[in-house]
């Protein structure tokens, strides 16, 4: 969470203080297990929301720390999983290699295409984003003998996990999977947002041109964030490949880009709980009102959408930090 | 962890037995998954009025049982949301039986969860021949496109007295299909392919193609496009390059020559040639009722996607009816192999074997009918199965 800065402390104490784990964080990594006893048949949904959070954590990292923001996220988000589903289909199942090596393939995508996008920045990088997810859109459309094209990857075999634990029809094992990639990429992420390496990413948000001056390379550091992000997407892929054996263009699509920039900007941007928010707020309203009229749904997500972005421009989490904040200044 | 997750897997299997006690007597829930919001939600919509013309014609009793619809939103092509929402529809609204999908992709996603939870699945339009391999207890009622592509492809070449011929198809998954169905029927039954092409399926620009197309001067161009806008497009650039239908035939699948698409190409589609299994303007006493109770309900002509969800909730109707109100999916699956009809179609049945739809597919020429342009049906070839499946029998 960010905090105002605060007089006279080390850098060391600082970062310090940002590493220590707030007891609402624990609250709510604890909840997460809620749905196992208390909502045994909504667990395929939260184990898309789970994967949908570790996607969001990846574009906030770039948009909310680095200030990249990006249109085509999809790109890494598909190429995870088309690497996922296709080692499957050729004979090697086994999801915890399958979802490493996915990561591994979405990276050398995101390594590739950031010494394009570290040269630019603001209207030119989100067309550049959007471009770059449009032509691995088009590339994986036209190769329809490996990818099947528009109906999608077929063949997919993905065994259980450690030889045990099958996918089944609750959603228990693929609930468990998600739940415990995402804890794991969250610890990490935490540790690298509140690491030197993480707040030379915010001086970069802040001003790209100015922080070389200070001895912060900002070119470089956004290549090494940018890298990391798509793996977190390739992640974010390979586990919705894994966890529904699907794999199809939509993986890939301008929509799923939409989607999660709109879960990241929902819950709000630059907060570590951000993504994870918005996509909970998101996929459960989706939920909840296609359920009650499947027809004009869309219409309410937007206008909560608007309503956020209106009153609570930092987003969900914003509006509650703000919130705590003027409770405090009052005497 | 270990000990936690077969706490979960416990947990899971009580859920379970809790769900099955807990199942009303007296109803059968069917879930329809539909694109309801999105690009395709016209097609959602269409077959939702579709499946209620039925249920307006035939009421929501059947085998003493009261008929439910859980109807949910899949938004477009999504197979992870398609699989997610079949799998909720089973666990958690309690389904006996799947239904609707229009999208290829999410009725292939939906598959796994048929097989898995032993439930009867009706697909009501998805036109992949494959589809219906995933699940043994899954039937389709609307068509497979090589049904068209295939039949048209020998027709043209003998029937038709045919012997060059020019494709032109979109570029993604469906064009690739009918594409590839009609050259192979088309040079197996002694015709010749001078050339064939593929264009983006948005938002194309035709008037390149359609040159090509002209310069190598065949005596028919065969062509497919997704229906909506661009029917209307393809067939002004077929007239702004001066190809005349009744000279250079055009040969097409249904999307060409659809309801809306006729009107917006007005007399530039007289003289098209299609082979299709259905037209709201099908002279059968069945159609007849279809359209007035579906006109009725939505004020519009019922289009292939209403056509596949009314003979879809026949096949359920009548399955139920076999079995008594027994719900398990081997019961309904079993009662549903070999079915005939009387649809509005025409007759159809469903294959024993495949449990893929068997129809008839009608040769149509567009010609001006009560001052519009119409399909008119003057040839047929009848018990169309699915080739595709034929084939792989073969082998």
């Amino acid at each position: 969470m960010a905090a105002p800065p605060e007089t006279n402390i080390r850098p060391q104490q600082f970062l310090a203080a940002q590493v220590r784990w707030h007891p609402l964080e624990i609250v709510f990594w604890v909840a997460t297990l809620a749905p196992f006893y208390f909502f045994p048949s909504y667990l395929s949904l939260a184990s898309q929301i789970a994967i949908a959070a570790l996607f969001a954590l990846s574009l906030d990292l770039i948009l909310g720390y680095a200030g990249i923001v990006s249109l085509g996220h999809a790109a890494f988000f598909g190429m995870g999983a088309y690497t996922a589903g296709l080692i499957s289909k050729f004979g090697w199942g086994e999801p915890l290699t399958g979802l490493i090596i996915a990561a591994f393939a979405a990276g050398l995508v995101g390594y590739a295409t950031s010494f394009i996008i570290a040269k630019f920045r603001h209207l030119t990088l989100i067309m550049l984003t959007l471009g770059i997810g449009l032509l691995l859109y088009e590339a994986a459309n036209s190769a329809s003998w490996l990818t099947g094209g528009a109906d999608g990857l077929q063949g997919i075999d993905i065994w259980p996990i450690f030889n045990t634990f099958d996918y089944d029809l609750w959603g228990y094992t693929a609930y468990t999977y998600s739940l415990v990639v995402l804890f794991l990429v969250f610890v990490a992420t935490r540790r690298l947002i509140h690491s030197p390496f993480g707040l030379s990413l915010r001086g970069i948000r802040e001003n790209a041109v100015r922080m070389p001056a200070i001895g912060a390379p900002s070119e470089s550091h956004i290549r090494t964030v940018y890298t990391i992000s798509a793996v977190m997407a390739g992640l974010a892929g390979a586990l919705i490949a894994q966890t529904t054996s699907t794999v199809s263009l939509e993986a890939l699509s301008f929509e799923r880009s939409a989607d999660v920039l709109v879960m990241v900007v929902l819950g709000g941007a630059g907060r570590l709980y951000g993504g994870i928010i918005g996509s909970i707020i998101f996929l459960v309203a989706r939920d909840q009102f296609s359920g009650i009229n499947p027809q004009y749904w869309l219409f309410w997500i937007g206008l909560l959408l608007v309503m956020v972005v209106m009153f609570l421009p930092n987003g969900i989490l914003g509006g509650l930090a703000r919130l705590k904040w003027l409770q405090r200044g009052k005497p | 962890m270990r000990k936690a997750l077969t706490g979960f897997a416990s947990l899971a299997a009580a859920a379970l037995v809790a769900a099955s006690s807990a199942h009303a007597q007296g109803t059968v829930k069917i879930g329809v998954i539909l694109p309801l919001s999105g690009q395709f939600a016209d097609t959602g919509i269409q077959m939702r009025t579709g499946i209620q013309s039925y249920m307006k014609q035939y009421g929501d009793t059947v085998a003493g049982k009261k008929i439910e619809l859980i109807i949910k939103d899949v938004g477009g092509i999504n197979p992870p949301l398609a699989k997610r929402l079949s799998q909720e529809l089973v666990v958690r609204d309690k389904v006996d039986i799947l239904a609707g999908y229009v999208l290829t992709p999410n009725a292939l996603a939906a598959g796994d969860v048929s097989k898995e939870a032993n439930k009867f699945m009706v697909v009501m339009n998805a036109a992949t021949s494959i589809i219906t391999e995933k699940s043994d207890k899954m039937i389709r009622t609307s068509m497979t496109l090589p049904q068209s592509g295939d039949t048209f492809g020998t027709w043209a070449a003998t029937k038709g007295g045919i012997k060059t011929c020019y494709t032109m198809v979109s570029d993604y998954g469906p064009g690739h299909d009918v594409e590839q169905s009609f050259i192979k029927a088309f040079a197996a039954a002694g015709g010749k392919i001078t050339g064939s092409v593929r264009y983006p399926v948005a938002n194309p620009d035709f008037a390149a193609f359609v040159q090509r197309a002209k310069d190598l001067n065949p005596e028919c161009i065969f062509v497919f496009v997704p229906g909506g806008t661009q029917p209307a497009a393809i067939a002004k650039a077929f007239a702004e390059r001066g190809i005349d239908p009744t000279k250079t035939k055009i040969l097409g699948t249904g999307e060409l020559t659809g309801e809306q698409s006729l009107q917006g190409m007005g007399k530039t589609a007289l003289g098209i040639l299609t082979a299709w299994h259905y037209d709201y303007k099908q002279d059968t006493k069945e159609n007849k009722e279809f359209v007035r109770i579906h006109n009725e309900l939505s004020k519009r002509n019922p289009d292939l996607f209403s056509l596949g969800g009314y003979d879809g909730m026949h096949a359920i109707y009548e399955a139920l009816k076999k079995t008594n109100g027994n719900t398990d999916g081997t019961a309904l699956v079993n009662a549903a192999k070999g079915l005939k009809w009387n649809s509005p179609r025409g007759p159809m049945s469903i294959d024993p074997e495949t449990r893929d739809v068997v129809q008839t597919i009608y040769i149509r020429k567009v010609e001006m009918r009560d001052g519009e342009p119409t399909n008119v049906i003057f040839d047929k070839v009848e018990n169309v199965k699915d080739p595709v499946k034929e084939e792989m029998k073969k082998k």
